[in-house]
């Protein structure tokens, strides 16, 4: 259509639609806020419930101004289920299948965190086979937790390759899960006082050789994205946040470790029988989601290290404590946590001399730690809260108990 | 790769010593000392079970506490607030606070008696990370926290009635009211009306 072709009337109506978008301007200019075409302004963005790469069922509410986030407002919940209150209404050691459903990539030790909360409060000990099992599946869940992190928070930033890798590994770790108690994920794998079966024969040899053989894939891992130039564009700087402040926002586990300080529930208040293993903490000071990876890698090294010293160490003996048949505590209370992979897990008990805890609470890592999201999000692209909410490592079972 | 080489610093005080079991006293414990001094009349009682030190306080004095806490006494990380609920005892809730030091390596639990309706003095201003472990407590147990930023129900819906954690809330839950069919389902959920096990509660 040429130029002579457009009658008047149509003219017209471009003339009236410019002289409308003029006084709208103008309107605009006296009346802050009022919209106009090309006005900036801040909106409020749903992220979830139902986004892939929030890892469950979580839901943040954005003010963004373009793709600036001006705030984040976790809105967390949906998986709520009353782990606490189910606690409260059946025996001590009926609560333990209730743990494998709060943090599902890594069961084992939500298990411990219980079953060691309980134990202090009967001051029972743990044999020591018992102990030394304990710490491989609580390594081996932290191998696979990391794994699962490593290439879902890959497969978030655009990376899928390590996540086939990543998860071929998983499957393995699984099967050794599932060799020893039946369960791939809710594995329901400790007893208060020590473990429920004692290893398959054959199980420890072949783990052996499935952990000599893991160190050369965390390279293989490492060679997809430790020098990776898109990970690095999208993960170096993101989410900045120092050990004090770590400190201060209750940040646990690999976040804090990322940021400098070397804590660590395993060196710091040695359980089981952390004490006579030889394994480093890895830490970094960038405090940066770059460094939360490389931490969370190192950790998987030092997992491996750990369940080989144990594998060495293991000889037969009892797998039980004693521990009476009717578990009926003292009225007391104690407060008994390990480090998950994810953070500190820890289980506050209240007795009142019955065989049901009367109280039962769990400090989350997880719920603890994605309160620090809004802080870290601020300022960053839409994009990078994919990052961060990987790199915060949540498991939405824990979060909504 | 990087922070491998680092060997182990091994200062590791052993957990909990293997202790009869009963709570022993430990109002004279220096942390507890510590805290009467700087704050008269605020300790009602101090024990030590399995190596664990729980101090009750004054719940008006529990944000001075937990600040004398974390400016003098080194306890920087709040780990944790949670509540119980004591139904037939006065008051009825405890609100309990778990505090670590990095430098004792060692934790406090701090406790304060509140009856229903009171407010509580929060510490989400003290400690950034009670924030959230407040909501939950208000969520779960109603305990109002005065002076709280953002004091909203958190784990459950904005319009639900009840506090579930309470000892008088029953396990099957409630009636919510929030059928979506509310021809075919019953209110709050659950079974279908003509279901033979449909239970009523509320």
């Amino acid at each position: 259509m040429t130029d002579d072709k457009i009658s008047q009337a149509e003219k017209d109506e471009a003339a009236d639609f410019a002289d409308r978008a003029k006084a709208q301007a103008a309107g605009a200019a006296e009346t802050p806020g009022a919209h106009t075409l090309f006005d900036v302004q801040e909106m409020e963005l749903n992220f979830g419930p139902q986004h892939p790469s929030t890892h469950g069922v979580l839901r943040v509410v954005l003010k963004v101004d373009g793709e600036k986030i001006l705030e984040a407002r976790p809105d967390v919940g949906y998986l709520h289920r009353g782990t606490e209150k189910l606690f409260e209404t059946e025996t001590y050691p009926m609560g333990i299948p209730h743990t494998d459903r709060m943090d599902y990539i890594a069961a084992a030790t939500s298990n411990h965190a219980f079953c060691l909360a309980i134990e202090t409060l009967l001051q029972v000990e743990v044999p020591k086979r018992a102990q030394l099992i304990r710490v491989i599946l609580d390594e081996l869940q932290r191998l696979s937790s990391h794994l699962v992190w490593l290439g879902t928070s890959g497969i978030d930033l655009g990376a899928v390759t390590p996540f086939w890798y990543a998860f071929r590994e998983r499957e393995q770790i699984l099967d050794f899960f599932e060799e020893y108690c039946g369960a791939r994920l809710t594995l329901n794998c400790m007893r208060i006082g020590g473990l429920p079966f004692d290893l398959t024969p054959g199980w420890t040899e072949r783990l052996a050789e499935f952990v000599a053989d893991v160190p050369a894939r965390i390279d293989d891992y490492e060679q997809l994205l430790t020098d990776n130039r898109i990970w690095k564009k999208r993960t170096v700087g993101v989410g900045v946040i120092s050990a004090e402040e770590c400190i201060e926002w209750g940040l646990t586990g690999p976040i804090l470790r990322a940021s400098g300080l070397e804590w660590d529930l395993r060196r710091a208040r040695p359980y089981e029988c952390y004490e006579e293993l030889d394994f480093v903490v890895p830490t970094r000071q960038g405090g940066d989601t770059y460094d939360r990876y490389i931490v969370r890698v190192q950790e998987m090294r030092q997992s491996v290290r750990i369940i080989q010293q144990c594998l060495a160490k293991l000889e037969p003996g009892e797998i039980r404590g004693k521990v009476p048949r009717v578990i009926k505590p003292v009225a007391e209370e104690v407060y008994a946590s390990i480090e998950s992979p994810k953070g500190e897990i820890g289980f506050y008990v209240v007795s009142n001399g019955t065989n049901k805890p009367y109280r039962m609470h769990v400090r989350p890592p997880s719920f603890i730690n994605l309160q620090a999201l809004p802080r870290l999000a601020k300022g960053h692209l839409v994009s990078d809260l994919v990052a961060l909410i990987g790199t915060i490592d949540i498991v939405l079972g824990e979060v909504d108990r | 790769m990087a922070g491998e080489e680092k060997t182990p610093a091994s200062e590791k005080p052993k957990e909990a010593p293997k202790a009869k079991l009963e709570a022993v006293d430990a109002s004279e414990h220096p942390w507890v000392r510590s805290i009467r001094a700087a704050l008269p009349d605020t300790v009602v009682s101090a024990k030590t079970f399995a190596g664990q030190v729980t101090v009750v306080v004054r719940k008006d004095q529990i944000a001075r506490v937990a600040r004398h806490l974390k400016d003098a006494e080194d306890f920087k990380y709040c780990v944790d607030v949670t509540a119980v609920d004591w139904r037939d005892r006065q008051p009825r809730f405890d609100v309990v606070y778990h505090f670590y030091s990095f430098s004792k390596n060692d934790r406090i639990r701090v406790k304060c008696g509140v009856a229903e309706g009171e407010e509580v003095p929060t510490i989400a201003t003290v400690f950034l990370s009670a924030n959230w472990c407040e909501r939950e407590a208000f969520d779960m147990f109603g305990i109002h926290f005065a002076g709280h930023p953002d004091l909203r129900r958190i784990l459950t819906w904005d319009g639900f009635h009840g506090y579930p954690l309470r000892k008088d809330f029953p396990l099957e839950g409630i009636d919510t009211g929030a059928a979506v069919y509310p021809e075919e389902w019953p209110e709050g959920g659950g079974p279908p009306k003509d279901d033979p096990n449909r239970k009523v509660v509320s």
